[in-house]
């Protein structure tokens, strides 16, 4: 944290977005976490994916449960509507708020401790529910906030900062994800925006959950030898298997040269992702076989990263609830409180 | 890319814009710190011990530091850095007690310096405190030179010159006034002197030959002599209509002399349009503020006599262009005459040196200048040395200080009969200034207010009295507001490398988008790779050495930085540190 506030002045040259908005007009307030920490990083990111979408910031809701990377929705888009709900609980808040105003753009922020522990069942629930929402999972493998227990992202036989070995087997979101039918899995690592910006941006168009976990160094607590969720292990054992670029709605597209096999997936708004498999073989759209391979990757003691599974067109939440087309704010009052009449004549439907 | 050399003392250097730019390398953000804790005495100190007349320049100096200064590419406006040395000036405590002396002992070398500008009164301020027997030999009755018989004394306070040249004087220095050498030749046969300064200046004000000139001469002025003319009080009046010839400093300190001397309608006729002017632009606005008009693409054709008399001058009038070489040509599109009593010349000066004979050794160039080595300031003549205005031709003060302060560790090193070109190098020092976790010993954040407008005396009162001076100097409230524009540019970004574990996160908290991690390459590559491209080519790139986990290198465009230290801050490795550069700069010693 620092004592001063980050100067409002920025470089005279820094690019405007088609809101004649620069990435400055996208940042929050200034950070309290632990100098170094990834989930600063990420927030970083975030802040460059909205920019770069063209979404103006009071158009989005973000929300949180606790921990640190739960209090970072403070650290971006100081003009967006915010809710930071209790300690595993953001799932089922933004569950609700979604239902209620389907016009907005939903990103939840947790972490391993918030979601994996105390949350798991409601995270599990939105995934099942389709919420059209961006799920960051900032995954430091320890509870930082309370100072650094094993978390249940922990791997086993990782080292804690004073010497203890976890033996307990870890859950891994993104798989997790794929069991339940989540339709968009990603995992990236906050020391490389390069790969997490547009999945990021993919993760924000897609219609549905979406589920990115980003490995994010706890400097404090697991930053250390011994750690397998340090920086310097992050980056031995990086493993990307898909290479995810997003080419927005009316943008012409020039397909960028690269290793590998590239498929492309419409997604709802029009825009285009492209999937460029850097794993030969790997095929991000087959559910079960990215299972398989996560899992080989897993074993073998590998980070596997990109967007690793991606499926476009499933029902969403509010299909399948048959949720208000229009924003409940924008119902009139009158159709949205009918009255006493009305609400008798509900109830006597279920007499 | 190579990584950069950071203890090559020169880049650091540049990164303080504003000392680099001032030829004397004044320690600019050292002294505005000190003004800025109230140390008035020690900012003072600190200025002279690099320009050697703070009160003097705080008033008048050409100030190549302002806009070279951050600040100005930050946002618009760079810091008032010469009226922040004016309130270190008035401010200031007893010096007495901290200004050099020489010593009892003389060290038996004797130097003479002929003319008593800035330039030569450097070299004594230099020389005296190691002993040297110094002998000063000036034409006219008192010290300063250009600063005293041209800069009027409604910009520059006589006390104030008085004062400054004393501290130098007062060391002992042998002044011969109203003393002008005739024969350089006789001097270095006869004086006996180890070796010669020649600060002569610029003395001879530039003629306009047009038709007329001859018989208008009596109401016709060469700028320069014409503005010492009035410093003595030879003259005391002028003809309500009059028109300056010319449009650099010495224009508007003509016309702005003028309108207190009875001038009404003073007019300053240019022969090209304002982007072209060589007078700085505060120099022009003071002038408008005062009335006089400047008149723009007149070009002097013929001075208008009637029964022989001055009674107007003919211009052409004329537009500008460029032609397809880039070069300015003119086009003439008419033809007026402007009434008026008097003309003042304003179009340059020129070196003279008829006392100077062509067979003792010292070469001469095709205008007529002595040939002086741009390192040792020493003609072809052993012993022989110049500077000032006298070398180059016309420049300023801060530069003729420059100069003296080159030639005089020249010339001791001349008189020790030591090689000349072997100078010392200048020398880094830097120390941390970190003083707690979230502490810095200096003030890191920003401030955003704008640059504070300097106070003018009431118009008619300056008019009522020459001598009065204009500028008021910076109140209490804005020299606390201006001291805090400061970019504390001599607190480095100060990179380890080998202790970054590539977070991001001085790159994320940077205000001003200045860092990049990136793979190297060579530079124009490099420039275009940053989070803003390095577009600024007069501003250094840093480069890292290779990353420990990635081997990329890190890059800082020194452009717009704040030094606000966020990076140091955020750093959880310390990779970064905000280091105070103290730049040692040898002079005579
Ligand atoms: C009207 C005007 C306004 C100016 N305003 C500014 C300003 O605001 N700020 C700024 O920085 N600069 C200004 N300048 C320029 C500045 O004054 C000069 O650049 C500076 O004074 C040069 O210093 P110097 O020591 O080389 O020579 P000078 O100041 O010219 O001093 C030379 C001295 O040598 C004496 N001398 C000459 N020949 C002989 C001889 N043969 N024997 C003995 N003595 C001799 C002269 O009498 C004179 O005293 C101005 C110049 C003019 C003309
Ligand atoms: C109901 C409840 N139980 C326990 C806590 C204590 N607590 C605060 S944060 C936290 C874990 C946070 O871990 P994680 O989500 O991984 O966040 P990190 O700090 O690592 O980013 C816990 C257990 C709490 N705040 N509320
Ligand atoms: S304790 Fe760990 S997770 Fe929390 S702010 Fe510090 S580094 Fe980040
Ligand atoms: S001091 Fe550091 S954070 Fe501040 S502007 Fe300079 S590089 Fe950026
Ligand atoms: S904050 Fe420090 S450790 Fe992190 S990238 Fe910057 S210099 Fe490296
Ligand atoms: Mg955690």
């Amino acid at each position: 944290m620092s004592y001063i506030a980050k100067p409002s002045v920025a470089h005279k040259r820094l690019e405007k977005n088609a809101h004649g908005l620069t990435v400055r007009d996208y940042e929050g307030s200034l950070s309290t976490l632990c100098a170094g920490c990834g989930h600063d990083s990420i927030t970083a990111a975030i802040i460059q994916a909205f920019w770069r979408l063209n979404i103006e910031p009071h158009r989005v809701v973000k929300l949180s449960g606790i921990g640190c990377s739960s209090k970072t929705p403070t650290y971006f888009l100081r003009e967006a509507h915010g809710f930071n709900s209790v300690h595993g609980r953001m799932p089922s808040v933004a569950t609700g708020a979604a239902a209620a105003n389907r016009e907005l753009v939903y990103i939840g922020i947790s972490g391993d401790g918030d979601s994996l522990s105390i949350g798991l069942g409601q995270l599990c629930h939105a995934i099942r529910r389709n919420v059209n929402l961006t799920y960051v999972l900032e995954n430091n493998g320890v509870y930082g906030l309370t100072k650094g227990q094993f978390s249940a992202s922990a791997d086993v036989g990782t080292k804690a900062k004073r010497g203890q070995v976890n033996r307990q087997q870890p859950i891994d979101p993104a798989m997790l994800a794929l069991t339940l039918g989540a339709t968009f899995v990603a995992r990236s690592f906050s020391g490389d925006k390069a790969q997490l910006v547009p999945i990021l941006e993919a993760a924000l168009r897609h219609r549905g959950f979406a589920l990115v976990d980003v490995i994010s160094p706890c400097v404090t607590f697991n930053d250390h030898q011994g750690s397998t969720k340090s920086y310097m292990y992050t980056r031995e054992h990086y493993h990307e298997v898909v290479e995810a670029d997003l080419v927005p709605l009316r943008t012409p597209i020039e397909t960028k040269q690269g290793e590998g096999e590239a498929r492309q997936v419409r997604l709802h708004d029009g825009s285009l992702v492209t999937l460029r498999s850097v794993e030969p073989g790997y095929d991000p759209t087959d559910r079960d076989a990215a299972y398989l391979h996560l899992r080989k990757l897993a074993k073998a003691g590998e980070v596997a990263t990109g967007l690793l599974y991606l499926e476009e067109g499933e029902s969403d939440m509010h299909e399948m609830s048959n949720t208000s087309d229009t924003a409940l704010v924008n119902v009139p009052f009158e159709e949205l409180c009918p009255g006493q009449d009305a609400l008798q004549k509900l109830m006597n439907e279920f007499r | 890319m190579q990584p950069t050399d950071t203890r090559d003392p020169d880049y650091y250097h540049r990164v303080v814009d504003c000392q680099w730019a001032c030829p004397a390398h004044t320690n600019v953000p050292e002294y505005i710190r000190l003004i800025a804790q109230g140390k008035y005495t020690e900012s003072y100190m600190l200025n002279r011990q690099s320009n050697v007349f703070p009160g003097i320049l705080g008033r008048t100096c050409d100030r190549p530091c302002e806009p070279a200064c951050r600040r100005g590419r930050v946002e618009e406006k760079p810091v008032a850095i010469c009226r922040l040395k004016r309130v270190a000036a008035d401010l200031k405590g007893e010096v007495d007690h901290l200004l050099p002396t020489a010593p009892e002992e003389k060290n038996g070398k004797r130097v003479a310096l002929i003319g008593a500008g800035p330039a030569s009164l450097t070299v004594a301020n230099d020389l005296l405190p190691l002993g040297y027997d110094v002998t000063i030999f000036e034409a006219l009755p008192k010290p300063g030179g250009l600063m005293r018989t041209n800069i009027p004394s409604f910009r520059l306070p006589a006390e104030v010159l008085d004062t400054e040249i004393d501290y130098v004087l007062r060391m002992g220095a042998k002044v011969h006034y109203d003393h002008r050498i005739e024969s350089l030749k006789a001097l270095l046969d006869e004086g006996g002197f180890d070796a010669v300064f020649v600060g002569t200046g610029a003395p001879k004000g530039k003629e306009l030959d047009l038709p007329g000139r001859q018989e208008a001469s009596a109401n016709v002025h060469i700028g320069i002599e014409w503005l010492e003319a009035v410093h003595f009080g030879h003259v005391e009046k002028i003809g309500e209509k009059v028109l300056v010839i010319g449009v650099g400093n010495t224009a508007m300190d003509c016309c702005r002399s003028s309108i207190r001397l009875g001038g009404t309608s003073v007019k300053v006729m240019a022969r090209k349009d304002r982007r072209y002017f060589k007078a700085s632009p505060w120099e022009l606005e003071d002038a408008e503020e005062e009335q006089v008009e400047i008149i723009e693409n007149h070009s002097p054709a013929e001075f208008v006599l009637k029964d022989g008399k001055l009674v107007g001058m003919r211009f052409e009038i004329v537009e500008w262009h460029e032609d397809d070489k880039g070069r300015l040509r003119s086009k003439t599109v008419g033809d007026t005459v402007i009434d008026c009593d008097d003309v003042i010349l304003a179009i340059g000066q020129d070196n003279a040196f008829p006392w100077v004979e062509r067979d003792i050794g010292i070469e001469f160039d095709e205008w007529g200048l002595m040939k002086v080595d741009k390192t040792t300031f020493m003609t072809d003549r052993p012993g022989v040395f110049v500077g000032g205005d006298a070398a180059w031709g016309p420049e300023n003060i801060i530069w003729a200080v420059a100069h003296g302060q080159q030639a005089a560790i020249s010339i001791h090193k001349y008189c020790q009969g030591k090689s000349l070109t072997d100078r010392a190098p200048n020398a880094l020092e830097l120390t941390s200034s970190k003083m707690g976790l979230h502490e810095w010993s200096y003030a890191n954040s920003y401030n955003p207010k704008p640059r504070s407008k300097m106070t003018h005396v009431d118009l008619a009162a300056r008019l009522k009295e020459f001598s009065l001076e204009v500028e008021l100097g910076f109140d209490p409230d804005q020299t606390a507001l201006e001291v805090r524009r400061c970019l504390n540019c001599d607190i480095q970004t100060d990179f380890s490398s080998s202790k970054c574990i590539e977070c991001d996160a001085c790159i994320d908290i940077c205000p001003t988008s200045c860092l990049t991690m990136t793979p190297v390459a060579e530079e124009s590559k490099l420039r275009l790779a940053l989070t803003v491209p390095a577009t600024n080519l007069d501003q250094p790139l840093f480069v890292s050495d290779a990353l420990p986990q990635t081997k990329r290198v890190m890059v800082k465009d020194e452009d717009v930085c704040v030094h606000c230290g966020l990076c140091a801050e955020r750093c959880p490795t310390a990779a970064w540190d905000m280091a105070k550069m103290d730049l040692k700069i040898p002079h005579a010693k």
